[in-house]
C-alpha cells in the first residue's frame, strides 16, 4: 500500500519572542502510521506538538493536514481541522468539576446531534474500550493517573478523530500501566486507522509503537534523524541519536 | 448509491438473519434503531444466528459500534448466536476490545436517594467535624505564634514584606473606592432624616461615629475578606494541589510557621492601617454629602467631626480590623490547607474562605459591640 502523506510539516521555526527553539523542521505523518516526536527534555517536543495542534503559532513555516495549511486557514477552517484531531495531554487534563462520562459526552453534545441515550451509549463503549466500563459516574479526582490517562483517551476518541495526539502518555506511568497503554494506542491505531502522532522520550515505548520518528537536537535547533526508531538504532551515525537511543551506553 | 447508514433484515430459510449494512456510518448522521431488528427477532421465533453483510458499507466509525452492541445485546437476551466474520475487520477487533476487559465488580455507582433525616445527619456531622477541625487550627496557629515570639518559628522575612505589600498598599485603591461611597450612603440617609428637623449638622456625628467606631472596620474586613482571604485560600490550595505543602512538610518545615504565620501578621499589621484609612475617606465622602448637598461650611463640618468622634471610637474601630484581620486570614489559610487535589477544589476553598472570612467578621463585630455595652465603652 503506497503511503498516503496526512499530516506534512514544512520548513517549520519554533520561537518563544527572539529566542529561537528550532528551525527547519521538515517531516511527513502518512495516514494510519503512529509517528514519534523524540528528544531530550527541553528540546521543543511539546511545543512542536501545540503548534501541530492550533495551540501556539509558528515563527515561520506550515503545517499541512492534507495538503490545507492550517496557519494560513481562516477560524472556521481551522476549527473544522482541529475538530479531527483527538488529543491526550500529559496528565489527562479531565475536567475535575464533571464525571467521567460528562468528561467524554461534552464534545459529543457541542457537535452531533445525537440523542441523550445514544450520548449515553457512545460514552460507555469509549470507557469499555479503554477498560473503564462501570466508571462513568467517578470523578477524575476519585481514580487512578493511569486510569485518567486512559479516560484522557477516551475522551480524545469521543468525536472518532482521524489524528490522535499524544503528550508524553507514559509520563507518570508504571511499566505495566504504560505497556497497557502502548498496547491500545496500537490496537485502536489498527482498528480505526487513526493516524497517531506521540510526543515522548520514553525509550520503551518508542521501540514498542513507533512506525517513524523524528529526532529533535537542541543544539543544532533543529532535526537530526528521521526514520524508523529500530531502524536509526541501527543505522544511525548521529552521535546523539545514538546516545539518545542507547541511554548514553553509546556517549556523546 | 445512497451514502445514508441504512439496515436491512433478510431472513433465510435455514432460520439464520443475515442484517445488511450499508452506507456510511458516522455520528454525524442520523442513525438507525436497532428496534426494527428486535421486533424482527419477537416476530419470527426460532431464530439460532445472525451473520452480517458489509459490502456496501462505505465508512463506519462508532455509531457502527453502538449499534452493533446494541445487536449483540439483543442476541445475548434471545440466545441468538452472533457470526462476526461478516463485518470489517476494525470494527471486529474494536468489538473484542470493548469486550476485552470486563466491568469492575462494584464499580458501576448505583443511584440512591439519601433519607432527608441521614442527609441531616451527614451534614451536622461534617459541621461538627469542621468545627474540630477550626479549633485544631487555631489551637496550632496558636502555638505557632507562641514559638514565633520565642524566635524559633521558621519562615523567610522576604515572604513577610511581600506579603504586606499585597495586602497593604496594593489594597488602597478598592478600601479608597468602597469607602468613600460608604461614607456618601451613611451621609445621605441621614441628611434625609436630620434635614426634617433642620439638624443637618449632627450629619458629621453620625457618619464620623458610625464610620470610626464600626462601618470603617466592617468594610475593610470585608474587603479583605474578599481580596485577600480568597487570594490566601487560592495560593495555599494550589500548592496543596501540586504537593508543595507535602514537600515543606518532608523537609521538617511547619507549614503552619512557614505559610500561614507571615500571612497572619501581615494582614494583623495591615488592617487597622487599612481600617484608619478607611475612617478618613468615609469621613470625606460623608464631608462631601454635607457641604455639597446640605450647605454647611468644610470647616463646620469638620469640627463637629473632631467633638463627636472621641478616642474610645478610634480604639474600638481599631480594636475591631486588628481582630477582623485574624479571622479573615486564618480562615483564608485554614481553607486553603484544607484543599483537596484538583481545580474544582481551589474554587471551592477561595468560596468557603470568603465565606467564613464574613460570617467570622459578622459574629465578632456582635460580640465585641455588645461586649462594649457591657462595659459601657
Amino acid at each position: 500500500m503506497t503511503a498516503q502523506p496526512q499530516i506534512e510539516v514544512r520548513s517549520l521555526d519554533m520561537a518563544y519572542g527572539s529566542f529561537v527553539l528550532m528551525h527547519d523542521l521538515n517531516f511527513t505523518v502518512n495516514k494510519g502510521e503512529i509517528f514519534i516526536i523524540m528528544g531530550g527534555s527541553g528540546c521543543g517536543k511539546s511545543t512542536l506538538m501545540k503548534i501541530m495542534i492550533g495551540l501556539k503559532e509558528p515563527a515561520k513555516g506550515q503545517v499541512l493536514y492534507s495538503g490545507e495549511d492550517f496557519w494560513v486557514a481562516d477560524v472556521a477552517g481551522r476549527e473544522h481541522m482541529m475538530r479531527r484531531f483527538g488529543i491526550l495531554y500529559q496528565s489527562g487534563a479531565l475536567w475535575s468539576s464533571m464525571t467521567l462520562a460528562e468528561n467524554i459526552a461534552l464534545p459529543l453534545e457541542q457537535y452531533t446531534a445525537l440523542s441523550p441515550r445514544q450520548i449515553r451509549e457512545i460514552v460507555s463503549l469509549k470507557l469499555s474500550l479503554v477498560g473503564l466500563a462501570g466508571f462513568e459516574d467517578y470523578y477524575p479526582s476519585e481514580i487512578s493517573g493511569g486510569m485518567r490517562k486512559r479516560a484522557g483517551l477516551a475522551r480524545a476518541m469521543a468525536l472518532d478523530p482521524d489524528i490522535l495526539f499524544f503528550d508524553e502518555p507514559s509520563a507518570g506511568l508504571d511499566p505495566v500501566s504504560a505497556r497497557l497503554l502502548d498496547d491500545l494506542i496500537i490496537q485502536l491505531r489498527d482498528s480505526l486507522g487513526a493516524t497517531v502522532v506521540v510526543v515522548t522520550h520514553e525509550l520503551a515505548s518508542i521501540f514498542a509503537i513507533g512506525d517513524n520518528a523524528v529526532f529533535l537536537d537542541p543544539e543544532t535547533k533543529t532535526m537530526t534523524a528521521r526514520g524508523n526508531p529500530l531502524e536509526l538504532l541501527e543505522e544511525s551515525g548521529d552521535r546523539k541519536v545514538r546516545a539518545f537511543l542507547t541511554r548514553g551506553e553509546e556517549v556523546w | 448509491m445512497s451514502t445514508q447508514p441504512q439496515i436491512t433484515i433478510e431472513q433465510l430459510p435455514d432460520k439464520p438473519i443475515v442484517l445488511r449494512l450499508s452506507g456510511a456510518w458516522n455520528i454525524y448522521e442520523k442513525l438507525p434503531s436497532s428496534e426494527e431488528f428486535q421486533k424482527h427477532l419477537e416476530k419470527h421465533t426460532g431464530i439460532q444466528r445472525i451473520l452480517f453483510h458489509t459490502e456496501n458499507l462505505t465508512a463506519w466509525n462508532s455509531s457502527l459500534l453502538i449499534f452493533l452492541t446494541n445487536i449483540i445485546d439483543i442476541c445475548t437476551q434471545n440466545n441468538v448466536s452472533v457470526e462476526k466474520e461478516g463485518l470489517p475487520e476494525g470494527v471486529q477487533r474494536l468489538l473484542d476490545l470493548a469486550a476485552a476487559v470486563p466491568e469492575r465488580k462494584g464499580a458501576r455507582r448505583e443511584k440512591s436517594r439519601i433519607p432527608f433525616l441521614e442527609q441531616i445527619a451527614n451534614q451536622s456531622i461534617d459541621a461538627w467535624r469542621s468545627l474540630i477541625d477550626m479549633l485544631n487550627f487555631i489551637g496550632e496557629a496558636s502555638a505557632a505564634f507562641l514559638r514565633l515570639l520565642s524566635g524559633k518559628a521558621r519562615f523567610r522575612y522576604s515572604d513577610l514584606f511581600r506579603i504586606i505589600q499585597e495586602t497593604g498598599a496594593e489594597a488602597l485603591p478598592i478600601v479608597s473606592l468602597i469607602s468613600i461611597l460608604v461614607g456618601i450612603i451613611l451621609a445621605f440617609v441621614a441628611a434625609i432624616q436630620l434635614r426634617m428637623f433642620g439638624a443637618q449638622i449632627y450629619v458629621a456625628d453620625i457618619v464620623g461615629i458610625g464610620i470610626v467606631r464600626v462601618m470603617g472596620a466592617i468594610m475593610t474586613g470585608i474587603i479583605m475578606a474578599g481580596r485577600t482571604g480568597a487570594a490566601f485560600a487560592a495560593q495555599l490550595g494550589t500548592m496543596q494541589t501540586n504537593e508543595e505543602i507535602d514537600a515543606l512538610k518532608t523537609l521538617g518545615i511547619s507549614p503552619m510557621e512557614f505559610l500561614v504565620m507571615p500571612r497572619v501578621i501581615a494582614l494583623v499589621l495591615m488592617m487597622p492601617l487599612l481600617c484608619l484609612y478607611a475612617d478618613f475617606m468615609g469621613m470625606l465622602g460623608g464631608m462631601t454629602v454635607g457641604v455639597v448637598m446640605l450647605d454647611l461650611n468644610p470647616m463646620e463640618y469638620y469640627n463637629e467631626t473632631k467633638a463627636a468622634v472621641g478616642l474610645t471610637n478610634l480604639w474600638i474601630g481599631l480594636f475591631h480590623s486588628a481582630v477582623f484581620g485574624v479571622l479573615v486570614s486564618l480562615s483564608g489559610c485554614l481553607r486553603g490547607l484544607q484543599c483537596g487535589r484538583s481545580a474544582q477544589d481551589v474554587g471551592k476553598a477561595a468560596t468557603s474562605a470568603v465565606v467564613t472570612g464574613i460570617v467570622g467578621i459578622i459574629v465578632a463585630t456582635a460580640i465585641i459591640t455588645f461586649a462594649c455595652e457591657v462595659l459601657g465603652i
